[in-house]
């Protein structure tokens, strides 16, 4: 396990087909990854390596810069609150510490039963709506600390809603059909578009017959 | 009171406007007819078009689009579009309710920026946190793949471009456009030098590239459909069209708002019903970030200044990425201000060390003085270092009471981004007028009757 499935490999392929260099899908091959198995695996960077032609220890290079990239094994559920300025002003700090003490975890650490994992996040992009939370990347807004538990025991009891496991981002996968592809080759084999030539050079000597 | 003005927030009540149908159904303008219209020009009137327009940036350089798009050079090929939808700057909260509830209008955004500048592919650069608007713009761009609006042969026409979908995996630097491009091919998201990597030179796969925020593309569509004397019918001559702003922090009501770009104030987003609705319970407005975390903050004094860039800068802060965050006089300047050093020093990506060390530093001593164990030379320290990562004065606001006036907009740097010099700006901010907070808490044993309800230890 941990380096792709049969099935994996071939969206991988996909998706490495979109990009001019091989090299561009990595970022999108590790979230893949991700998903197969809830954290980057060792196998996996590796595997990897050898689609988009890197060393493993390129891809590890890349994906040890990202914080959503986890190299050990998280919890089912990756719980950020927003710390960051506007979700500070509004408590944000305080929901924090409400759900250290409710998890009964620091955070940066990860629950006993592997359920949860906590972290303290930097701007989220929900300003308005602070104290603000993401489980999975979902977002919870004006979070209070009873919605914080009831969230918690929720997820306990195995009602995630609309929450999939930990690694698992857009749900809906690009998807293009080979014969819609207009043109995607390496930058070498690329030129002026035709169509850009064309209809510029109409467009100039039509302004040349005006102005004549 | 002026009517709200709805160049790219149009569809934003409407239920069904990320989908197809519902794009080209609903909105100010009809959906898809922007491209269409501009595929009945030439790329090169599409471009005069978007610079007699003066469509600014709205990333938070504020550069305008058309003039940037000018700058590939003549006979390189091939061009690429970049879309940074890498939101992160804090307080910023607008790009992924675009992306979110109208991703087909910024996916024809990329189209008409692809036509003017005769891109061969578009990259779309998700900020990774955002899985919802990942979807949406995903399921988008399969509509629009399947409905011939996207790939091949255009709407029947010869024009043919390929957009792709790229999710980011969580480094704030990545939105610095050279750190996106690196991410973008592979790498870590560390920012190039400029020069020589312009990326408008030398950008993705060291050929033209030009990146663009969400909301800049996203004005295109209305822009082709009404033309360029309707686009600046609103705003001022020099910043024309809308912003879309986040009011955050202690306002009744915070939101995100679609404002004529300006001449809209400070004043009536925060006090207007349509807007912030006033400060909380009443309380007095004791400072506010002006344009995301990296701006310097105004004071009561600046707060009749319109958002308009030039003004802004003058003033000495930035307009930046319409993330406005609203501070009253419960708010702790010392904390406040050491949450937002402690993100550019988890942030800082560690290429050049006056940041890598500097803002770790500056968060140290901000931290040990927020403790209780600050030392009376700490101030001039802080400014010691901040000086090294910004050389000279540092932009800042006038505080007339104590008879000094405006540094302008933008600070030096002795880095390659600015986001080191960036920590720098929370600390000349809140030092320039609250250095008493800063003194009390370093001399006195109690705490500055200022300060909030402690917080279990945590700040």
């Amino acid at each position: 396990m941990s380096r792709f499935t049969r099935e994996n490999e071939l969206l991988a392929r996909e998706i490495i087909a979109r990009y001019p260099r091989p090299k561009s899908a990595t970022i999108p091959l590790c979230h893949l990854a991700q998903e197969q198995d809830g954290f980057l695996a060792e196998d996996a960077m590796r595997h990897i390596s050898e689609l988009v032609g890197i060393t493993a220890a390129e891809v590890r290079g890349t994906a040890s810069f990202y914080e959503m990239f986890k190299l050990k094994p998280v919890g089912k559920y990756l719980i950020n609150v927003c710390t960051n300025i506007s979700c500070q002003l509004l408590g944000g700090e305080e929901l924090l510490e409400h759900a250290e003490q409710s998890l009964g975890i620091r955070s940066g650490s990860t629950t006993e039963d592997g359920l949860f994992t906590l972290e303290d996040v930097e701007c989220i992009a929900a300003c308005t709506e602070a104290p603000a939370c993401q489980v999975n990347y979902r977002y919870f807004n004006t979070v209070s600390n009873e919605q914080f538990d009831s969230l918690v025991e929720d997820l306990r009891a195995g009602r995630n809603g609309e929450i999939p496991d930990h690694g698992t981002l857009g749900r809906v996968r690009q998807h293009i059909e080979p014969g819609q592809v207009a043109n995607i080759t390496a930058p070498e084999q690329q030129s002026e578009p035709g169509w850009f030539r064309d209809r510029n050079t109409a467009a100039a000597a039509e302004q040349g017959e005006v102005s004549s | 009171m002026n009517a709200t003005p709805h160049i790219v927030t149009s569809r934003w009540e409407t239920p069904d406007a990320h989908t197809l149908e519902g794009y080209q159904r609903s909105g100010s303008y009809s959906g898809y007819e922007g491209i269409r219209a501009a595929l009945n020009i030439a790329p090169s009137a599409v471009l005069e078009q978007v610079r007699q327009a003066t469509v600014l940036g709205r990333g938070g350089a504020g550069f305008p689009a058309g003039t940037k798009w000018g700058f590939c050079p003549p006979g390189v090929w091939p061009r690429y579009i970049v879309v940074n939808g890498d939101e992160s700057e804090p307080g910023t909260y607008k790009d992924r309710v675009l992306m979110e509830r109208d991703p087909h209008q910024l996916i024809e955004g990329c189209l008409i920026a692809a036509y003017a500048i005769g891109a061969a592919q578009v990259f779309l650069y998700v900020r990774g946190e955002m899985a919802h608007a990942q979807e949406r713009i995903a399921a988008a761009l399969n509509e629009a793949y399947a409905n011939n609006l996207v790939g091949k042969n255009i709407l029947g026409t010869d024009f043919s471009v390929d957009i792709v979908l790229h999710w980011g995996a969580g480094a704030y630097i990545v939105g610095e456009e050279t750190a996106l491009i690196e991410s973008l091919e592979g790498n870590r998201g560390m920012p190039r030098l400029k020069p020589p990597y312009f990326p408008a030179a030398k950008g993705l796969y060291m050929a033209p590239t030009i990146v663009n925020n969400v909301e800049t593309l996203a004005n295109l569509p209305w822009l082709m459909c009404h033309g360029v004397a309707a686009y600046k019918a609103t705003g001022s001559e020099a910043s024309p069209g809308t912003r879309l702003v986040a009011v955050s922090g202690h306002v009744n009501t915070p939101g995100v708002f679609e404002v004529a770009q300006g001449t809209t104030t400070y004043r009536e987003l925060f006090y207007s019903e349509q807007y912030g609705g006033g400060i909380r319970n009443g309380n007095e407005l004791k400072m506010f970030i002006p344009g995301g975390a990296s701006a310097p903050w105004f004071f009561p004094e600046q707060v009749d200044l319109p958002l308009e860039g030039r003004t802004v800068g003058a003033a000495g802060s930035m307009l930046g990425s319409g993330a406005i965050v609203v501070m009253d006089d419960t708010t702790d300047a010392v904390k406040a201000c050491l949450r937002i050093v402690r993100f550019f020093a988890r942030e800082s990506c560690g290429k050049c060390s006056p940041c890598r060390e500097g803002t770790t530093w500056e968060e140290k001593i901000l931290r040990r003085i927020m403790d209780g164990h600050g030392r009376p030379s700490d101030l001039d320290l802080l400014l010691d270092i901040a000086d090294n990562i910004s050389p000279g004065p540092y932009p800042v606001a006038s505080h007339p009471e104590a008879g000094l006036e405006a540094v302008p907009f933008p600070p030096r740097q002795t880095t390659i981004c600015p986001l080191g010099p960036s920590s720098v700006a929370p600390i000349t901010s809140a030092l320039r007028r609250f250095r008493h907070e800063f003194e009390a808490k370093i001399t006195k044993r109690d705490l500055i009757p200022l300060s909030v309800e402690p917080v279990g230890g945590r700040s």
